[in-house]
């Protein structure tokens, strides 16, 4: 059971620091202009974070424990060789088709 | 291009994105439910904070009888990503007023925060406030998904198998993202570095890897963007 004064604290302190860290650099900044060499940086922020975010959740999938699992490795990357080839829609569409078909061939 | 054209094209540019909102905030309310909140508790906590991983992380924690202050910061530190969103907006819509920056701030999600910035990149002509309709008109589809979903996966709840595997589309989510954004060899490189760098950070506590992955991937794609300019330069004088 989740004590609901802890469950307010913590909901509360959330959102009002999720939101100051997306306020920060456009709240601060606001119409300033950036040097070029950050700007340079700033065009790879998506990218980046987006690997780092779903590479351990391929990798290393928590619904089988953390054990890699080879249905979701080729799920993952038809995901991607559509998304490269055909954009995002088709990127979902392959990811998910390929996870379930799969799912359902080798049950 | 009219603002409210802009608007209406962000929102219509952003529509694949409700396939994978929905059953993702579907998710969080059943998985929130599970752990032992109610209805109100669910809605407040998507309400307040509007950040997928980082509510998954707090009610995991809280599930687990963690501190208050761990859960805050491992909650947090899934989303310090956002505070490189908020540096990449700045050069596209920091001149908007100050309490639209903050309306912005709220609602930067991952999703249409990847197509807005794409879009800039790939269409320069746009105004600056035609940036700043676009970008609303991407988080006006977005957002109301997000809560309603997360409603109807708290009432609905144990209805949903967990063979629909929907905890894959979150990874599913990121590489859609992903690949689109994949148009240069420095692109792909920081892509490559960020991705290795997430796997061998992982064991980095609260979520800081993530952190330190994606530091990596833009440090490792400016450079590379840097070294070919200064190759092409060379090789042009």
């Amino acid at each position: 059971m989740i004590d609901a004064t802890t469950f307010w604290t913590l909901t509360v302190l959330l959102g009002i620091g999720t939101f100051l860290i997306r306020f920060s650099f456009l709240g601060l900044l606001g119409g300033r202009t950036l040097p070029d060499r950050v700007l340079l940086y700033l065009r790879y922020v998506g990218v980046a974070v987006f690997p780092a975010l779903f590479m351990p959740l391929v990798v290393w999938p928590e619904a089988t424990g953390g054990t890699p699992d080879p249905i979701r490795l080729i799920a993952a990357l038809a995901a991607f060789l559509a998304g490269l080839r055909f954009g995002v829609v088709w990127a979902i569409i392959a990811g998910m088709g390929t996870l379930y078909l799969m799912q359902f061939l080798l049950s | 291009m009219t603002p409210r054209q802009a608007f209406w094209r962000g929102y219509l540019d952003c529509a694949p994105f409700t396939l994978i909102v929905v059953p993702y905030s579907m998710l969080f309310g059943v998985v929130a439910r599970d752990a032992g909140l109610d209805i109100l508790q669910t809605m407040s906590m998507s309400v307040l904070v509007i950040a997928g991983a980082s509510q998954f992380t707090a009610v995991a924690l809280l599930q687990d009888q963690a501190p208050v202050f761990i859960a805050l910061l491992a909650s947090l530190a899934v989303n310090l990503r956002m505070a490189m969103y908020s540096a990449a907006l700045v050069p596209h819509v920091g001149h908007a007023r100050l309490g639209v920056r903050a309306l912005m701030a709220y609602l930067m999600v991952d999703q249409a925060f990847a197509v807005a910035v794409r879009t800039y990149e790939d269409r320069p002509e746009m105004s600056p406030p035609i940036k700043v309709a676009y970008y609303f008109g991407c988080m006006a589809l977005i957002c109301p998904f997000w809560y309603g979903c997360t409603l109807l996966g708290a009432v609905v709840g144990q209805a949903i198998p967990a063979s629909f595997s929907l905890d894959f589309a979150v990874p599913v989510c990121f590489i859609a993202l992903t690949a689109p954004l994949l148009r240069s060899g420095p692109h792909i490189f920081a892509a490559l570095v960020a991705g290795t760098a997430a796997l061998a950070f992982v064991w980095v506590p609260w979520s800081l890897g993530l952190i330190i992955a994606a530091l990596l991937g833009i440090l490792a794609g400016g450079q590379a963007e840097l070294f070919l300019a200064r190759r092409a330069e060379r090789s042009g004088a």
